[in-house]
């Protein structure tokens, strides 16, 4: 049905010559031939060679120090206090001593770690808001419901910053003393800005602004996450400028790690003043913490991480490593199939058939 | 009055009464929706698939807060992509339905309304109404024939059910007249009802209806009653729903995709019982940082939340866009097959047409194809080629196109311009007045049952009942012995420009066992003379013994006819005194009066009368095949695809074709012929068949069987037997098979074999056939449209049908194989990393990547890459393809895609997972920028993981691209610059402004890809996931090449050298070969038609005629043949043994 007597003509239904419709698109046809393979297999092995080995030099430079401080030292007393709820409260604070055996050169980076802690559950990822922490007023009174249970306090007050991300935040600090050549003890500077993503700092979080009022007043009618010690306005006495929801520790730990063992930026050396505009020079040191923040309870571990950074970052022997195996896995089969090729395949012989 | 409709009563002209009924109108309506509708009925039908459905599923569970892993958006974007596309096709297909709707609506036709004829819209035509209908015409319903403008009432339409079937015409019908009948009903070959007028009743039967959909032909006009209209027309009943055919990649595609369903849910059951026991030993006694939501209590409820939790986050494993994707690429192979200029047939101005888009890669499957005879090997065109006249052969077979044909228009005026011959010596002995060559073609001018129409002086009409007899006397016509017209008592002729009339005493008819007809006329000077035309074997044993001599010479020439896959008939005389004649039909017209056994009677007194007779010569008609055709199916079967031919002819018609197409050659050894009539004879002839068979172990046999054997063989119990000794031959032809038995040979193979089937055919009785077969394939020719109508794939051409399945359905399949297995590797590689991070992130359901990421990789970021694959890539060219059927192998043997392939495929996709976690968790954990800030976070973590992916599964379909077009370049590269554009958009400070909490990925991706140690592990991660699957095929290419890589690598070696596969010459065989003699009177001939000549208007006996003139094709042939197996048989002088019922007498002088 359907079909009319319309003829006009044979070619008028005739398709188009073109080389879309008639599939001839002129087109690259690659093949896998031996003379392509092999080659990149071999450029593939060299290359992988080279940036395993001038990243194996590069790590080797880097030194690294690891103190895991959850029992160390003094720190012991805190632990077992800490396992009291009750105690919660209760300041403590004990001293770890380790010793630097080889001097760090350049920039050195101070780092607290974690081990066992999840900020990767889904919930716990969730329950933040960026609305609030980004300044908006509406947010900061009336926080998300992503942020439940800790959304409002047991008064019904708005929790700023809410969720359970904030709320957990790491509440340890530490300052680092060296313990000089001569017998006395320095304390060594620790730059503690610009530890966060400029992206962090400038963008994502942001203090509520009303005219007039300072950061205080703004804030009022909100209330501290459970697990502070301080407001949210308060946490950095030393700098007004490091108040609110741009404290440099508190974007820090919003930063969720993507695994439970983790480390974050705590400080940089400053080092504009001896001994240290070197780095670190070899000695003894201790570590004095606030031992505030409680592991005990998911069989965590808690360390202090000093490390010198290359081009690429800090102390990395996987990258290294694992290109050196994948050069040499690559040549391996390389070899392999240009024996293979040699004996079976050379000259099509196979194709013949 | 919503009971069914028990009888139709129908009266002419009286609106009133018959609106009385409410018979539907003449309108039709093949749309589903209108603009109200089409919003609800097409989600609706689009939901009752179960991929849509079990993604609403998802959807209502994302909405559970408890359990949403994951945003709405991430689900409901591509669903609404998906279900928006689906539905932009099929509102275009329901618009095209509207307009030829509207179009058939709009139709016009002659209406007899208050006494004149007035011009209506089809949709106006009710039940009742008198239609008048012109040569050329659509018929607008079911009509009841009243008058024709044609002698003896017939009407000639190329009818979709049975074509070319003359109708006797009814009475005129006056307007008190009723008709009862039964109701509407999708039978074609059946109508039963009564007319009654004044007290009388005639029954009416299927012979006396136009159906709605034929075209009026070689009839100037007729009048029509309109019985059933619109919907209840037999056209609209039967085309209802047709079976949904599937191909053979979506039915492993479904159980494909219930096995990823298992698996998911096996991996979140695993994932459940790990957060079960997480929950248990850590999560508890992290409560302190994040208690369990207020409906979970325990760690098992939060396995439960968490298994559901993981289905939606792992639902990527089965991806939404593989249906549509799959569908988008089906419709552009399907418009390359509209487009395709080497399959348009610039003759009959028709492109080949993919009307099924979901079968493509069906087609480079196929292992057997069914092919019908007439119209679809042959043109059903006869053209008299050579003959051979008291000794002396004429005429050569065209080997040159630029030979010339003889010209006949200035020798005789009457000659019809369209025939051609090729010596003219032939001219020249009838210029010169060679006696024989006169009484030749005089001979050829008086005996047959051709029909003439001369609608102006010298402008001759032949309707001749079969092509075979038209030649025959349209040559007769273009050498100067034009027959002119006839009456029931005389044939008049134009004889070398002289007019003569001959008296016809008698017809002596055609019938299967005498394999000749006669006719005998008497002259003008008075001498009555019998002419006498037939097959060889029978003629050549009724001549006078003088013609000896001439008998062997006209012998060796039907021998070489024959081997030239021509058909022959010898042509003889008589001379009849008149006492001959008068004792003669004396003894006939006792043998027409007697009633029992009038037609044994007859055949002896005929048989009395052709005896002694003098050889004229010899006739040789080519069945001219389509073009192509032998070349065609040399193809086809060196591509392993095996070719049965299903016919309604006769065997010795079939067998002859099978010769002259190449499908059968001398040198098949051993030619089965099973042709018993009981289920003993046919069980035993199988048997034996297989037997020697299995002994010669010669793959070279061709079995035939013909109707009731095929009726036998197809019995249950037979089926077995039937199918493994048809299969071990290398061409089956079956003949005499009726349009049910070609469907339930298809049936046969589809489940015995398991193997795909391809069913060509160009007639209505091949419509059974092309609807059972996998893939149905309508030739469209002259024979209407119903094949068409029912098939898959048309064009118009035979020849056609390689280029359809080596180039177009090879490349489908590969391309479909291609895209199959990079689809499930790529959403293997991007779904199975959340499982591994569900083992670092306390099984929380946590995903890797950026909600956004999630929502666009499917559906953006991958998509048109790999559709651009599976639409434009090729192995090898189009022509190679041709040249090397073998690489229509590995898609019949399914090598491309299966169980193993997609095994092969999920594990790479695993291992490619496993490297995109695990590498940048080793790197990542420890690493940091260089200002110190530590790149642990989750974020970096998800970018460097994204685009990790993104640049995998980029190179990886580079890798798989062995074609690349401007498009793939375009796509691949234009992805991977959409995946890093949107995602720095997406992670803007702007975007951020404006929703917080939407796009907290602020600033990632800045700080992630500015880091050299991101890039190192990226290159590692692609290394390492690239290099084992280069080395691998390398390997595989190197060791076990394919026959496409070996044709793809000389193509590149020797561009320059065509290698070209032997044509197969198109006409004569090797001479050597003509060790076998094919001849055989092949008329597509039924008896009855010089009765109704003779009987001038008997009507009842005409009908009777018809019946079984028409049954070239229809199922009537049947009853024509039981009414012959009632008659006693008179003895056959023959080896009879055969098919009794037919009473074909075969011949194999080897």
């Amino acid at each position: 049905m359907g079909k009319d007597d319309t003829r006009a003509g044979p070619l008028v239904r005739r398709p188009d010559n073109s080389a879309f419709k008639q599939q001839r698109l002129p087109a690259w046809s690659p093949m896998l031939t031996a003379s392509t393979v092999l080659p990149f297999f071999y450029l593939t092995a060299l290359i992988c060679m080279l940036l395993g080995v001038l990243l194996l030099l590069t790590v080797q430079s880097t030194q690294e120090i690891k103190v895991d401080y959850t029992e160390a030292g003094t720190c012991n007393i805190c632990l077992q206090k800490r396992k009291n709820v009750t105690n919660g409260a209760l300041p403590c604070s004990c001293t770890v001593v380790f010793s630097v055996e080889k001097a760090f050169r350049g920039n050195v980076f101070f780092y607290y770690g974690l081990r066992n802690f999840h900020q990767n559950l889904r919930r716990y990822m969730d329950s933040r808001d960026d609305a609030q922490t980004v300044g908006r007023a509406g947010n900061l009174k009336n926080p998300s419901t992503y942020c439940e249970p800790f959304r409002k306090d047991k008064n019904g007050l708005p929790i700023a910053p809410c969720g359970a991300v904030a709320n957990s935040i790491f509440n340890d600090s530490f300052s680092l003393v060296y313990h000089g050549s001569t017998g006395g003890f320095v304390p060594v500077p620790l730059l503690r800005n610009g530890v966060t993503w400029y992206t962090d700092k400038n963008i994502k979080f942001r203090n509520p602004q009303k005219e007039n009022l300072t950061l205080a007043q703004v804030f009022e009618g909100t209330a501290p996450p459970p697990y502070w010690q301080k407001p949210a306005y308060a946490l950095d006495p030393s700098d007004s400028t490091n108040n609110g929801f741009i404290n440099d520790d508190l974007i820090v730990w919003m930063r969720e790690a993507a695994f439970p063992n983790f480390k974050k930026l705590y400080g940089v050396l400053f080092r504009a003043n001896k001994p240290f505009t070197k780095g670190l020079p070899v000695g003894n040191y201790s570590i004095h913490i606030n031992y505030n923040f409680p592991v005990q309870h998911f069989q965590g571990r808690k360390e202090v991480v000093l490390t010198t950074l290359t081009w690429f970052g800090g102390q990395n022997h996987f990258l290294a490593i694992a290109y050196l195996v994948t050069s040499s896995v690559t040549l391996l089969i390389a070899v392999g199939l240009t024996v293979v090729w040699w004996k079976f395949g050379r000259n099509g012989k196979n194709m013949e058939k | 009055a919503f009971c069914a409709e028990e009888e139709r009563r129908v009266r002419a002209n009286d609106r009133e009464y018959n609106e009385r009924f409410q018979y539907a109108s003449n309108c039709i309506m093949t749309s589903k929706y209108n603009i109200i509708t089409f919003l609800p009925v097409n989600l609706f039908e689009q939901f009752q698939e179960v991929a849509n459905t079990y993604f609403l599923f998802l959807l209502i569970l994302q909405l559970i807060p408890q359990i949403s892993s994951l945003s709405w958006f991430t689900t409901i974007v591509p669903l609404a992509l998906v279900l928006s596309i689906t539905a932009v096709k099929d509102a275009t297909d329901d618009y095209f339905r509207h307009r030829s709707d509207n179009q058939v609506n709009n139709r016009r036709s002659q209406v007899l309304m208050r006494g004149s004829l007035q011009n209506e819209k089809w949709m106006n035509v009710r039940v009742g109404d008198i239609i008048k209908l012109e040569n050329n015409q659509f018929v607008a319903a079911d009509l009841l024939l009243l008058s024709s403008s044609e002698p003896h009432g017939l009407c000639y339409t190329s009818r979709p059910p049975i074509d070319y079937v003359c109708f006797r015409v009814m009475f005129f019908f006056l307007c008190e007249g009723e008709v009862v009948c039964e109701p509407p009903n999708n039978k074609l070959d059946r109508f039963r009802g009564t007319l009654y007028w004044r007290d009388k009743k005639y029954t009416l039967t299927n012979q006396n209806m136009l159906l709605r959909g034929c075209v009026l032909r070689n009839t100037e006009s007729c009048f029509g009653l309109v019985i059933f209209a619109g919907p209840d027309t037999k056209l609209m009943q039967n085309s209802g729903r047709t079976k949904f055919k599937r191909t053979s990649i979506d039915r492993l595609m479904n159980t494909l995709v219930r096995w990823i369903f298992g698996f998911l849910v096996c991996m979140g059951v695993i994932l459940a019982l790990g957060n079960a026991v997480w929950e248990r030993e850590v999560g508890s006694l992290f409560q302190r940082y994040l208690p369990w939501e207020p409906p979970v209590d325990n760690f098992l409820f939060s396995a439960f939340f968490s298994f559901w939790s993981y289905v939606i986050i792992l639902n990527t494993v089965v991806p939404i866009s593989l249906y549509v994707s799959v569908e988008v690429i089906r419709l552009g192979h399907s418009y390359f097959i509209n487009w395709d200029q080497k399959m348009f047939c610039s003759l009959c101005s028709t492109a080949a047409e993919a009307r099924t888009t979901t079968l493509n890669e069906e087609l480079g499957q196929v292992e057997y194809v069914f092919s019908d005879k007439t119209g679809t090997l042959t043109q059903n065109i006869m053209s008299f080629n050579k003959c051979s006249i008291n000794g002396q052969t004429y005429g050569k077979v065209l080997i040159h196109d630029s030979e010339s044909t003889l010209d006949f228009t200035q020798f005789n005026p009457l000659a019809d311009p369209d025939f051609s011959f090729y010596d003219e010596k032939l001219l020249e002995a009838v210029k010169v007045g060679d006696s024989h060559t006169h009484e030749f073609f005089r001979l050829l001018s008086l005996c047959h049952t051709v029909m003439s129409e001369e609608k102006s002086e010298g402008e001759l009409l032949y309707k001749a009942q079969s092509p075979d007899e038209g030649a025959l006397v349209t040559a007769a016509r273009n050498f100067g012995f034009v027959f002119r017209s006839r009456t029931p008592r005389t044939i008049t002729t134009t004889e070398m420009g002289r007019t003569v009339t001959y008296s016809l005493l008698a017809i002596l008819d055609f019938n299967n066992i005498r394999k000749r007809m006669s006719v005998i006329v008497r002259n003008p000077e008075g001498k009555i003379r019998l002419y006498c035309k037939g097959a060889d074997t029978v003629l050549l044993e009724r001549l006078h013994p003088s013609n000896q001599e001439l008998m062997a010479v006209t012998s060796d020439h039907l021998n070489d006819y024959a081997a030239d896959g021509l058909r022959t008939l010898a042509l003889a005389y008589k001379d009849l005194s008149e006492d001959d004649w008068e004792e003669w039909s004396e003894s006939h017209s006792n043998a027409e009066k007697s009633t029992d056994y009038r037609e044994d009677r007859l055949a002896s007194a005929y048989e009395q009368i052709e005896q002694e007779m003098m050889l004229l010569g010899a006739t040789a008609i080519e069945d001219k095949l389509q073009e192509g055709v032998p070349e065609t199916i040399a193809v086809l079967s060196l591509a392993n695809i095996k070719i049965w031919v299903l016919t309604g002819d006769k065997q010795e018609t079939a067998v002859n074709i099978g010769y002259s197409c190449k499908m059968l050659t001398d040198d098949m050894t051993e030619v089965f012929i099973i042709s018993g009539h009981t289920v003993h004879s046919v069980r035993q002839e199988l048997r034996s068949a297989c037997s020697s068979f299995y002994i010669l172990r010669s793959f070279r046999e061709m079995s035939l069987t013909s109707s009731f054997c095929q009726a036998h063989a197809l019995e249950a119990d037979m089926e077995v037997e039937f199918v493994s000794t048809a299969c071990a031959c290398k061409a089956v032809i079956c003949c005499r098979v009726t349009p049910l038995q070609k469907a339930q040979v298809v049936e046969l193979i589809k489940k015995h074999k398991k193997a795909v089937t391809l069913a060509i055919g160009d007639g209505a009785n091949d419509v059974c056939m092309i609807k059972s077969a996998h893939i149905g394939v309508g030739i469209s020719g002259q024979e209407g449209i119903q094949a068409v109508l029912a098939s898959d794939y048309s064009f118009s051409q035979f020849r056609f049908l390689q280029r359809l399945l080596l180039v177009h359905g090879r490349w489908s399949y590969l391309r479909m194989c291609r895209f199959l297995c990079y689809f499930f590797y790529k959403n293997f590689a991007f779904t199975m990393v959340h499982f591994w991070f569900g083992f670092f992130c306390g099984f929380s359901a946590q995903t890797v990547y950026d909600q956004y990421f999630i929502t666009l990789y499917n559906i953006v970021y991958t998509s048109l890459p790999v559709l651009a694959m599976g639409i434009f890539d090729q192995d090898v060219p189009d022509q190679r393809s041709l040249e090397y059927p073998k690489l229509y192998e590995p898609g019949q043997l399914n090598l491309l895609f299966n169980k193993k392939e997609f095994f092969i495929c999920i594990a790479q996709g695993i291992y490619t997972s496993l490297v995109l976690f695990f590498v940048p968790y080793a790197v990542l954990s420890d690493a940091t920028q260089s200002t110190g800030v530590p790149l642990a976070d989750y974020q970096t973590f998800a970018v460097t993981t994204a685009t990790a992916l993104v640049i995998v599964v980029s190179v990886q379909i580079a890798l798989d691209t062995g074609f690349w077009t401007i498009f793939n370049h375009v796509f691949v590269w234009g992805s991977l610059g959409t995946y890093f554009t949107i995602m720095i958009a997406l992670n803007s400070q702007t975007v951020f402004r404006i929703f917080p909490n939407q796009f907290h990925f602020v600033g990632s991706s800045q700080n992630t890809l500015m880091q050299p140690v991101v890039w190192l592990t990226i290159a590692l991660a692609t290394a390492i996931c690239i290099v084992p699957v280069l080395a691998f095929r390398f390997l595989k290419l190197d060791l076990r090449p394919q026959l496409s890589d070996t044709v793809r690598k000389t193509h590149q070696w020797c561009f320059k050298t065509y290698r070209t596969v032997k044509a197969v010459p198109r006409t004569g065989l090797p001479q050597t070969l003509t060790l076998s003699r094919r001849s055989g009177y092949a008329f597509a001939h039924q008896e009855g038609f010089g009765e109704l000549i003779t009987s001038g208007k008997n009507m009842r006996l005409s009908s009777l005629a018809l019946a079984s003139f028409a049954s070239r094709h229809s199922t009537s042939w049947i009853e024509t043949l039981r009414r012959k197996k009632n008659t006693p048989t008179p003895p056959s002088t023959e080896n009879a043994s055969h098919c009794n019922h037919t009473k074909i007498v075969m011949e194999h002088d080897n």
